[in-house]
């Protein structure tokens, strides 16, 4: 019958267009990672010997809380979702172990309390999604107001009490090794290896995907969606409490909105590294990649002098180009 | 009116489309003359859609070009080809669920008067235009959408199984309209595959077979075989004999405890009270006009759907099903028509047919990636399936798609198999590959429902039927004696020697053609050579 | 055969009937205006003191959000969404604002004709990205919000600029009787004048159609890309028109845009318009951005923490979705 009958390109053959637009859509991962090389060098030629270690490292630093807030996006966005309450779950993070700085139990009695509010908050979302079938994107939204309102409930609470980002986590948010490797990547390579390895080699990493493609066919095999939805909506949010740790180790601030300016950028670098936001396509290494590209963007932005607005204008408009051009190569069949 | 110097209507030459790398359609030809109608046949993955879809103006052919009254034409939508005179009436109703009728027929400028004309000459003589098109009967819709485009009275009509959810009396009215459009100076393209209204209505028929135009034929009394030979190339009659049916005398045993037992169900609108029951090693044959309740029976057995009451037991156990991932607990498994509803059309071969093995949440972990893999090269073998493009399930052809629904079930080992419609639109070859499993299926112990629109397969695949008109169970018939006809007229719900609906129409049809309006058409049953006009 | 001469069309002959359909078709917008009149009565109640200053307040605190629920209303009912009205809204705030400074009026008139057709051009971007690349419009408009704020911070790097005096008049304060506000009547002329002439057209029905159903839109003969870049126009159109307004009110250009964006798509949604298209009006999303302000005016009465008010804000969008999903799940609507 009508098949496809292509050949099944091991070893280089002559790249035909064809060849290259496959290569794009199997393994987004290399024109990604030449995207980024193209970057560096541009970047060093604006600012010749500006790419060094020392460099790298600021740029790694700095991605490391995007690059998990991209990954909570990410689960989301393969299911068909999408979950904008990671910035205020984050932020509220990082507010209450500030706030727990001087109280009994200190910071990481905070930490304990933070992950448990975001839990709290993950269930909660979990349940609309999954169980009052809410669009993600309400759901989440609404979300998002009710941990801000709440965030800031406690801090007229905690008011009195005083706070301020302890030492440690600002060691772990900010601090590098040998100026080089930041010491978050000690939180964040665990975390990255387990949703890699969820994505890749788990059952519950095949439900994502299959409820993102087609939730009728999940169900009609035996899929009971809420279940998936529900432990999702929970990681999301433990997760994101992870990058707001992080991020408020990074920025030395706690604030109720520290982390509002980052969530349409991990969408950003979930839908560049090639993740759909329809679902049942993408995966977690083109979305770190995507991070770093964001970021790499940033400083080669500021070391050209160009202002915070052309910036913003660069980010959209690259956003837009690269999700055209993924649309255009998956769907060409 | 023009008409080209070869005094056709519309012309289409030459037409190809390739997606990629897979060929639709290779060079395809479609004629079409003035006042006839024109049926257009072959069976999917022949590229008839395509053909659809390109003359419509929804896809833009690589090749070929298409002439309506003599001027070329590109089409790029369906706008642009009403404007080259051509209409299309589509198998899923065009109109806008969340408007009213009047609405829909004000979008597309239907002139009222003669829209309301053309709907009483097609049996519906008062509607409400204030109803919302969402909660308007289907068949009224299609009928809706016919009379809107009679209404704007097109050269070339084209309608896409037109009669396939029509209930009798409408299909009647529709045959009875289309017959009268012959030897007028406008034409019809009809595409259905049931031959007995083709013979009723139409004068030539085009057989499109692996993207091509492989004959056309006249419409007449021995033409039907002519048609099937076409379609069906050099696989020859295809379905495999009689005798290669199963040796092991099929069918139950008396003692052994039933598989299936189903008492009194029913659900939904459609299914009032079905009984029935499904024996181990057995093949058990559904037959049913569109809509008698045969979707929510098969709803309720794979778990997506409650019965509002009686009770199913398996192999002697009630059970009660919330959810599907009960039914296959059960052993209950699914295997649906619409292959866009049970694959992941993104995902790969392998994913889609461990699909239900990791829905269970006991699963959740770490995939044993070696035992998948050999399970799965497992099922690929028994089912040849043909998995060159299996990265991405979407790629695969129809048949194959289907293969790998059903692999998903075998890889998994099979207890019940709910098989519903599974060899709708899918070539020969697949469909005897079919056959021969579900076959070996039952021997090997599972016990199989079959549902079919294809009633030749009952015979081949089944060692009894079912038949279920009204939601009930009107007929029980065993394999030697469920030939086509018997279970057509079981159906209707008719006794033996009554005749079936589809037929009276033909005959009111090839009546009243047989009546001069001008110059007579003089023809034998279920043909007319169109004269030329005067 | 002919058709009978008796078929009459049945609705003109029952107006009764009509307007019963009506008010089902419009029952949510209506059960909204019931439950603001309520809570009018129920401020009232709880501070006595309310009173013309009270509603002059609320109508001008809300022009800028309703305008914006408006304009994302019309995108909503044709099948997208747009994440980035709130960046288009501070674009088109800045550049009035900056492009009035110091100028006098008259020109300040074909300022405010030029930001419009700005709101319509930059709506028309939106709408035609969507369309050509193919992309789902959130990540398009997403990018674009990105886009668009940027180019705002381009033309004001710090809130500044100025406001004609005239455009501050339009809005500002009553309009004959103390108790109806300028801003009330604004609303209530711009939608009339735009929308509804809109919606009775054959157009209006297009930009139903295609978020009902996009294909059988596309296979009545509806052009769907041009209808879906109309949409978008429009509803540039109206967020250049809150942008206006937010320069009529604070008197400057703000580059920071506030959480209209989310606001506008809570509004539209709890207005009773549904997120896959083809149903609802734009009455619905105004009177919800009214309830809203108004709650939150209510908890000040209370003197409840206002924070509660941007949680409840959450809870309310929430809970009236789950609910509204129930519903619709049990109507049998996928």
């Amino acid at each position: 019958m009508m098949e496809a009958a292509q050949s099944e390109g091991t070893g280089r053959r002559w790249m035909t267009a064809a060849a290259w637009r496959s290569l794009f859509r199997d393994r987004p991962i290399i024109p990604l990672l030449g995207l980024l090389g193209v970057l560096m060098i541009v970047s060093n030629l604006v600012r010749p010997g500006i790419v060094t270690s020392q460099w790298m490292g600021v740029i790694v630093r700095g991605a490391v809380p995007l690059a998990i807030l991209a990954g909570c996006q990410t689960l989301a966005m393969l299911t068909g979702g999408i979950d904008l309450s990671v910035g205020a779950v984050a932020s509220m993070s990082g507010f209450v172990v500030a706030t727990f700085v001087h109280s009994p139990g200190g910071w990481p009695a905070g930490i304990v309390v933070a992950l448990f509010a975001a839990l709290v908050a993950g269930l909660v979302t979990g349940i609309g999604v999954g169980v009052f079938r809410v669009h993600p994107l309400i759901m989440t939204l609404g979300m998002s107001f009710v941990v801000l309102g709440l965030a800031n409930v406690w801090q007229l609470i905690k008011v009195q009490a005083g706070g301020g980002v302890p030492p440690e986590l600002r060691w772990l948010g900010s601090a590098q090794f040998a100026e080089i490797v930041p010491y978050s990547l000690l939180v964040f390579v665990p975390l990255a290896l387990l949703i890699l390895l969820i994505l890749r080699r788990t059952g519950y990493g095949r439900m994502l995907y299959a409820i993102g493609d087609n939730p009728v066919a999940a169900r009609l095999s035996g899929t009971r969606g809420w279940q998936v939805l529900l432990v999702l909506y929970v990681m999301s949010a433990m997760f994101a409490a992870i990058a707001g740790f992080l991020l408020t180790g990074l920025t030395n601030v706690a604030s109720v909105t520290l982390a509002d300016s980052t969530v349409l950028p991990s969408v950003a670098a979930a839908v560049i590294g090639g993740t759909s936001i329809m679902g049942g396509r993408g995966g977690y290494t083109g979305t770190m990649v995507g991070a770093i590209i964001l970021m790499v963007i940033s400083s080669l932005l500021s070391s050209l002098g160009y202002p915070e607005a052309v910036r913003q204008v660069l980010f959209g408009s690259i956003i837009v180009a690269v999700a055209a051009a993924y649309t255009r190569v998956t769907s060409d069949t | 009116m023009t008409v080209t110097a070869t005094g056709l209507l519309l012309e289409a030459t030459g037409i190809s489309k390739a997606y990629g790398a897979v060929v639709a359609l290779r060079s395809a030809s479609l004629a079409v003359r003035p006042g006839e109608v024109h049926a257009l046949m072959g069976a999917n993955g022949a590229g008839k859609s395509t053909l659809v879809k390109i003359l419509t103006g929804a896809v833009l052919p690589d090749s070929g070009q298409i002439t309506i009254r003599g001027n070329t034409r590109r089409v790029h939508s369906p706008d642009e080809a009403r404007r080259s005179g051509l209409v299309s009436v589509y198998q899923e109703p065009a109109l806008i669920p969340d408007l009213d009728i009047r609405s829909n027929l004000r979008l597309t400028q239907t002139p009222i008067e003669p829209f309301r004309h053309w709907l009483s000459e097609l049996g519906i003589a008062d509607l409400d235009l204030s109803m919302a098109a969402r909660r308007t009967p289907l068949a009224t819709l299609r009928i809706i959408d016919l009379a809107r485009a009679l209404a704007i009275e097109p050269d070339v009509l084209m309608l896409d199984e037109m009669t396939a959810a029509l209930p009798a009396n409408l299909t009647e009215r529709v045959l009875e309209v289309i017959g009268r459009r012959r030897g007028g100076d406008r034409s019809v393209i009809f595409i259905s595959h049931r031959m007995i209204e083709i013979g009723a209505v139409c004068d030539r028929a085009t057989v499109l077979r692996e993207g091509e135009t492989v004959g056309v034929v006249d419409v007449n009394a021995g033409s039907e075989e002519r048609i099937v030979e076409l379609m069906l190339g050099d696989v020859g009659q295809g379905l495999p004999a009689r005798d290669q049916r199963r040796e092991s005398g099929g069918g139950r045993s008396a003692e052994a405890t039933p598989r299936l037992t189903a008492r009194s169900l029913a659900a939904g609108t459609k299914l009032q009270d079905v009984s029935f029951e499904l024996g181990v090693s057995e093949v058990l044959g559904v037959v049913a006009l569109e809509g008698q309740g045969q979707d929510e029976l098969f709803d309720v057995l794979a778990g997506s759907e409650r019965a509002h009451s009686g009770e199913l037991l398996v192999d002697g156990r009630p059970v009660s099903f919330h959810h599907p991932a009960d039914a296959i607990r059960a052993g209950l498994v699914y295997v649906a028509a619409d292959r866009a509803e049970a694959l992941l059309m993104q995902r790969s071969v392998r994913e889609n047919i461990a699909l239900p093995y990791l829905a269970d949440v006991r699963r959740w972990a770490l995939i044993d990636l070696r035992g998948e893999q050999r399970t799965v090269d497992e099922a690929v073998a028994t089912l040849q399936i043909d998995a060159r493009a299996g990265r991405e399930v979407r790629r695969l052809s129809g048949g194959n798609q289907q293969k790998v629904t059903i692999a998903r079930w075998v890889a998994g080992g099979v207890r019940t198999l709910l098989c519903f419609d599974p060899t709708r639109g899918i070539d020969i070859r697949t469909k005897q590959q079919i056959y021969v499993l579900l076959r070996e299926l039952a021997q090997a112990g599972a016990a199989v429902l079959l549902y079919t629109s294809d009633l030749k397969e009952i015979q081949l695949v089944c060692d009894r039927a079912i038949v279920i008109f009204g939601g009930r169970v009107v007929s029980e018939i065993d394999a030697a004696n469920a030939d086509e006809t018997a279970l057509l007229r079981a159906a209707y719900n008719l006794r033996a020697d009554a005749r079936m609906p589809e037929q009276a129409a033909a005959a009111t049809v090839v009546a009243a053609a047989a009546e001069p309006p001008g110059g007579a058409p003089v023809g034998g049953p279920g043909s007319a050579q169109p004269e030329p006009e005067r | 055969m002919t058709a009978a001469p008796g078929l009459v069309e049945t609705a003109r002959a029952r107006p009764i009937e009509a307007l019963g359909r009506w008010a089902r078709r419009n029952a949510w917008s209506i059960g909204l205006l019931g439950f603001f009149v309520v809570l009018l009565v129920f401020t009232k109640l709880i501070q006595p003191k309310y009173g013309v200053t009270g509603v002059q307040g609320l109508a001008i605190s809300v022009l800028p959000l309703a305008l914006a629920a408006v304009g994302q209303a019309i995108v909503v009912i044709s099948g997208g969404i747009d994440l980035s009205i709130g960046s288009m809204m501070a674009l088109t705030n800045v550049v009035s604002a900056a492009l009035m400074l110091d100028r006098s009026e008259e020109l300040s008139v074909i300022v405010v004709v030029g930001v419009l057709v700005l709101g319509l051009l930059l709506g028309a971007v939106n709408g035609a990205l969507v369309v050509i690349t193919r992309v789902p419009d959130i990540v398009v408009t997403l990018a674009m919000a990105f886009v668009w704020a940027g180019a705002a911070l381009l033309v004001l790097k710090t809130p500044g600029g100025g406001s004609a005096d005239w455009l501050k008049e339009l809005v500002l304060g009553p309009l004959g009787s103390e108790w109806i506000p300028k801003a009330a009547v604004v609303l209530v002329l711009v939608v009339a004048l735009i929308w509804l002439p809109v919606r009775r057209s054959r157009v209006g029905l297009s930009l139903y159609a295609i978020g009902s159903n996009q294909l059988a839109a596309f296979r009545s003969g509806v052009p769907v890309g041009r209808t879906k870049i109309l949409a978008y126009s429009l509803m540039g159109l109206f967020a250049a028109l809150a942008g206006l307004s937010l320069t009529a009110n604070t008197g400057i250009g703000n580059p920071l845009s506030g959480s209209y964006t989310l606001q506008s798509v809570a509004a539209v949604v709890l207005g009773g318009v549904s997120l896959a298209g083809g149903r609802g009006g734009v009455l619905g999303p105004v009177v919800a951005v009214l309830i809203l302000a108004l709650l939150r005016t209510d908890m000040t009465f209370l003197n409840l923490n206002p924070n509660f008010a941007t949680s409840a804000q959450g809870i309310i969008l929430i809970g009236v979705v789950m609910v509204g999903t129930l519903f619709q799940i049990r109507r049998g609507r996928a």
